[in-house]
């Protein structure tokens, strides 16, 4: 057993760290959070030189060959920076999907161009249900001559605003097995029939309404195969938790370092706040939080990059890290006072971070659930 | 022991209860500001709410009759605080302040002219002050303020800053501490003054709350002139004054009435609400966190209950404030968590977002109760007034 990183991955992330420190400073990610984009062009662009946006994809389309390990650890990094922008939606729910579930002909069409940062992909799954089952897709993909025509309201879709292409999670076949007749389709965001719609959220992230008015597919752009399509959604979402839980793991531990470096500054009683109990025991508490999130997330990510089941490993992972980076930036704050309580200062980014990680492909409860199904419960 | 208001108490209620509901303005509930949103015109509205309220004699009902009170019992205000809570009786937390810390500290330490000046204002609401303590090195150590008052002639003269001064560009007076004797010990220099904000030398500067509205300031003393009648009670002997004025009637009944009113709507919600084809009332975490809203909540008010009813007794409560406030603020915590994790991506919506639910109460909560615990004395240093004048532990 090794839990330690490999020195590709420690040079991964010393220089993942440098290049955002640099290039994605605070001021960026408060500007990005107030646009309308959410994201900045030129930073996509140097990210994809750096070889980021085809990290884990194998050569022969574009990408470095490393695996998902490496590319949580990565996720860790921006998560640790808050990077705003449409990589996580772009690679790993929408670049991953088609590299494990699509054919050859999607697999040339779509990986190089998102490893060469020159497309933004997006998932359409969630519906007004705000779920994660199979029985929630509700939008149909009717067939008529050779093509598809879905309808339907999708919400809480990450960063449609700014994709070329969307992965929709649509119905083509209504049976006793909500889990059967499920087809996943890659449409074109430009498609007449489509609209976006921002929503407003908590986290400033770019989350959207999209509602798909008899949008017209072609039979080739179904990723995986007609009706078979619950399967691939189940890989995405479980492989999305893990990435979630690797971005999650760094958000904690930068509030967690932001918060004991004010402690150690901030004089109050003559004496610096650090030295006091409750705080002390608060800063013990968030690192004991932090610490154990990065390695039950790191098993998840190992499990899934090894291709070994990891249904329940990544069920853990994300029933204890998104509670447990709650906790953390809500110490946080309280270790800073009414400072953080501004808009001004940083701490606010990871607490926002925090809550809508936390919510996305499934909370706590619902994770807690999968881990007692696969108990055998 | 008994547990039930009286007959008399009971129609109390019901008429303050009737009467906000009618009284109430329609702009109000359509703006609808939590704590810490307050706009200029939610403040006009709430201005304008108060007197009314204050005609009533319902602004300060503890006040004795000859300025403007109604010397009313303890447990028909601490109905009154919790109607006016729950039913989000337009008015600022400031409000709060200037009656239930100002009025009290000017009726112990004030003089007549002071007595007759501030405090029937108060009762009818025409005035609000802000709180001038905190200041960029002084927080939980508030005996460690720099601000210089200086007399001069019949005057004395200000400089320096504060920090986090809520509603300081709305409020009329502030209700300021500085040193005064800046060679004594740290807690025997320290004089309370009211202070115009109108004064020529005052500059508010906004600080923008992490819901991304001016609530609190910035508050630069240039050379403030103001009169040497605006001391409050004895020079140099503010930081006493100042301690007692914090074991002032502090009720949480407030923050728990109005947590209580979230939770019903929670509870509506999941009424309300399909998911999977089902009542989200059926699905049994749901049922859980919010059986467990209940109780915390209910043991948060029996806390506030507890202080009302010991000032009845002729008691002085101090740590058992502190616990009330202190347990209120994390109920309230966890309520706005339970609640995200209750209504989900929903729960992530602003208010005017499309899809929206709830009028983004719970989103809105998630991030103003970050302030309830920290303003005010932190639920660290409640915790340490528990341990040390609750339970005599040692202070080193
Ligand atoms: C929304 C809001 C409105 C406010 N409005 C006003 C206002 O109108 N007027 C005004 O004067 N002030 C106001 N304040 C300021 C408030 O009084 C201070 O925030 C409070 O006193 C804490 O000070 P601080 O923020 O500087 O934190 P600090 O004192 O720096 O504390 C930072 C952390 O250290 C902890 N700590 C400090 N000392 C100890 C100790 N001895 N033992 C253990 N832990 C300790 C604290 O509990 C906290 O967790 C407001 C604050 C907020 C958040």
């Amino acid at each position: 057993m090794d839990l330690g990183l490999s020195e590709e991955q420690e040079m991964l992330k010393k220089s993942a760290r440098d290049f955002l420190q640099r290039e994605c400073p605070k001021k960026l990610v408060r500007q990005l959070d107030e646009s309308d984009e959410g994201y900045s062009s030129e930073l996509w662009r140097k990210m994809a030189e750096l070889g980021w946006m085809g990290l884990a994809f194998p050569e022969e389309y574009g990408g470095s060959g490393r695996n998902f390990l490496d590319l949580a650890i990565l996720l860790e990094e921006m998560g640790y920076n808050i990077v705003p922008g449409p990589f996580f939606s772009t690679v790993v729910l929408g670049g991953l999907t088609i590299l494990t579930a699509g054919n050859e002909e999607q697999k040339m069409r779509f990986l190089p161009k998102i490893a060469r940062g020159e497309m933004i992909l997006s998932l359409a799954l969630t519906e007004p249900t705000a779920s994660y089952d199979a029985a929630s897709v509700n939008t149909k993909a009717i067939a008529r001559n050779g093509e598809y025509v879905i309808k339907g309201t999708k919400l809480f879709v990450l960063n449609a605003n700014v994709a070329d292409y969307i992965l929709c999670v649509a119905r083509t076949r209504k049976t006793k097995d909500p889990e059967d007749g499920i087809t996943v389709f890659l449409v074109d965001a430009r498609s007449p029939g489509l609209k976006c719609t921002l929503l407003k959220t908590l986290a400033r992230d770019k989350q959207c309404e999209v509602v798909f008015d008899d949008v017209t597919v072609l039979e080739k752009s179904i990723v995986g195969k007609r009706d078979e399509g619950w399967p691939i959604v189940k890989a995405i979402l479980q492989k999305a938790a893990v990435a979630k839980c690797a971005e999650m793991v760094g958000g904690a531990q930068a509030a967690l370092d932001r918060a004991v470096n004010y402690a150690k500054e901030r004089v109050q009683f003559g004496r610096p706040i650090g030295s006091f109990q409750a705080i002390q025991h608060y800063c013990a508490n968030m690192a004991m939080d932090v610490g154990g999130s990065r390695f039950v997330t790191y098993k998840a990510a190992w499990r899934v990059s090894e291709d070994l089941p990891a249904a329940l490993d990544a069920a853990i992972a994300k029933a204890w890290v998104s509670e447990a980076y709650g906790r953390v930036a809500l110490s946080a704050h309280q270790i800073f006072g009414a400072i953080g309580f501004t808009m001004d200062h940083d701490i606010h980014l990871y607490y926002r971070q925090a809550k809508a990680a936390e919510i996305i492909f499934g909370g706590a409860d619902f994770h807690r659930a999968i881990v007692a199904r696969e108990l055998g419960l | 022991m008994d547990f039930k208001f009286t007959e008399d108490e009971e129609a109390f209620r019901r008429k303050v209860h009737q009467w906000l509901k009618h009284e109430i303005p329609q702009r109000w509930t359509e703006l609808d500001p939590g704590i810490w949103e307050e706009t200029e015109e939610s403040w006009a509205l709430a201005r304008e709410f108060q007197r009314k309220l204050g005609q009533k004699g319902w602004i300060a009902p503890a006040y004795p009759k000859e300025y403007g009170g109604l010397e009313l019992s303890h447990m028909k205000r601490l109905i009154l605080s919790e109607e006016l809570a729950y039913n989000r009786t337009p008015m600022s937390i400031e409000e709060e302040i200037t009656v239930n810390w100002v009025g009290p500290s000017i009726m112990l330490f004030g003089t007549e002219k002071q007595k007759k000046e501030y405090l029937t204002r108060i009762a009818r609401g025409d005035v609000i002050f802000c709180l001038g303590y905190s200041e960029p090195n002084a927080g939980s150590d508030l005996a460690s303020l720099q601000t210089r008052a200086v007399e001069v002639g019949d005057e004395y003269v200000i400089n320096g800053q504060k920090t986090w001064c809520s509603y300081g560009h709305l409020a009329d007076y502030c209700w300021l501490a500085a040193r005064t004797d800046p060679d004594a010990p740290r807690h025997e220099g320290i004089s309370i003054f009211i202070v115009d904000m109108k004064t020529p030398g005052i500059t508010v500067r906004p600080l923008i709350n992490i819901l991304n509205r001016h609530s609190f300031n910035e508050v630069f003393f240039d050379d403030v002139h103001i009169p040497r009648e605006n001391l409050v009670g004895q020079k140099n002997k503010g930081w006493y004054q100042l301690v007692i004025a914090l074991d002032l009637e502090r009720s949480s009944i407030g923050y728990a009435a109005g947590n209580q009113r979230i939770i019903e709507e929670l509870i509506k919600y999941v009424k309300e609400t399909t998911r999977n084809g089902e009542p989200l009332a059926n699905d049994c975490l749901t049922r859980n966190e919010l059986a467990q809203l209940v109780v915390e909540n209910e043991v948060a008010r029996m806390m506030a209950y507890r202080i009302a009813w010991m000032f009845s007794k002729g008691l002085h409560p101090s740590y058992e404030s502190s616990m009330s406030m202190v347990f209120v603020s994390e109920v309230m915590r966890r309520t706005a968590n339970a609640g995200m994790r209750i209504l989900g991506h929903y729960g992530e919506l602003d208010r005017d977002s499309k899809w929206s639910v709830m009028n983004s109460r719970i989103m809105r909560m998630c991030l103003s109760s970050l302030s309830i615990g920290v303003g005010g004395g932190s639920n660290e240093i409640q915790r340490n007034i528990i341990a040390i004048r609750g339970l005599g532990l040692p202070r080193r």
